[in-house]
């Protein structure tokens, strides 16, 4: 490696970006195939039920749904306006 | 990306250590195993007209002129992919392991459609190939992901063998950090590495004559084609062609292609 490669290696690095960026994406698309294709419908539904009683939006409701081993945890999440 | 390269090499280097061995194209409406395994003005009948009953599979099957135990299947040029159901992809299969082929290679098209899932949908073991490229390396991940939940394995409740092709690949470029490395796809995938096959010009020249690249056995590709081989078959090889070569003084100065 020369000298001036020395100084010029970190700019050039963009594989390490590549990889970062990899990373984050698999992870985020392997978690989203692994839910049932069944949740978004779920989501609507519950939302559909909430807003009978108060006026809130789509964004307002987040539904989870994490395995940890051989228990799933459907987690939901109402943000109600004040 | 090199799917077919890589189905080509693969079937013609199973069948030169005396495997029976088949290879079938599943990409229907853009085929081109037979150019590339140089049998193209020998096709007559197609993987197609085999499912729909208007040849049997003998007469579809080509056999290859460098090796004894290697048939090409050919797909179909002028049917679109819905053409491939799953009980005449299961026949077939079914029909090839009755005439006593050892291996049979699904070379998929590319993409997650109909052709795709039906190359992969029987497998036992899976070659996965990934070019160091960020798209690639995405979509290879989307790949292993159907494979274990969509594959006929998958619903049995079993698990098909996956294994990790890096092809295109440039050491130099790597050791300085303008390629992801071998052990960064390796990590993203987490899937067991099967071989690299360098970048090599003998690849384009192996495509233009219609000879699969492992019988170039002074190249590189050819080699690292060669022990991918001797791998899927059980052995245990040192991967090779992964670092920068050294070049010395003497080479540095008459630099010349290999």
């Amino acid at each position: 490696m020369s000298f001036f490669e020395y100084f010029s290696r970190k700019k050039n690095n963009s594989a390490s970006i590549a990889k970062e960026r990899l990373q984050i994406i698999v992870a985020h698309e392997r978690n989203k195939l692994k839910q049932p294709d069944y949740l978004p419908a779920l989501q609507k539904e519950i939302m559909e039920v909430i807003r009978k009683y108060v006026d809130i939006d789509m964004d307002c409701v987040e539904v989870h749904l994490d395995n940890n081993g051989n228990c799933s945890v459907l987690e939901l999440n109402v943000t109600l306006p004040e | 990306m090199g799917k077919t390269t890589t189905s080509s090499s693969i079937s013609s280097g199973l069948a030169l250590r005396g495997h029976k061995t088949a290879v079938i194209d599943f990409d229907i409406g853009l085929r081109n195993l037979d150019l590339i395994m140089n049998v193209e003005r020998r096709v007559v009948y197609d993987f197609v007209n085999v499912i729909n009953g208007e040849s049997t599979l003998k007469q579809a099957l080509i056999k290859d002129k460098r090796t004894e135990n290697l048939f090409i299947l050919p797909a179909s040029q002028t049917r679109d992919k819905d053409a491939l159901t799953v009980e005449g992809v299961e026949r077939v299969l079914k029909e090839l392991a009755e005439l006593g082929f050892e291996y049979i290679i699904c070379d998929s098209p590319a993409g997650i459609e109909h052709g795709a899932f039906m190359a992969l949908y029987f497998a036992d073991e899976a070659v996965v190939v990934a070019n160091p490229e960020v798209s690639s390396v995405r979509d290879s991940d989307r790949i292993l992901g159907i494979l274990q939940s969509k594959s006929r394995k998958a619903e049995l409740g079993e698990r098909v063998i996956e294994h990790l092709l890096i092809t295109r690949y440039n050491p130099e470029r790597a050791a300085k950090g303008e390629m992801l490395g071998v052990k960064d796809v390796e990590e993203i995938l987490a899937t067991k590495l099967l071989g690299v096959i360098p970048e090599c010009e003998t690849v384009l020249k192996a495509s233009n004559q219609g000879t699969p690249v492992i019988y170039d056995a002074e190249s590189k590709a050819g080699k690292a084609y060669g022990d991918a081989v001797d791998r899927l078959l059980g052995k245990e090889v040192e991967h090779r062609f992964l670092d920068p070569e050294h070049r010395g003084l003497f080479s540095r100065l008459f630099r010349r292609g290999v």
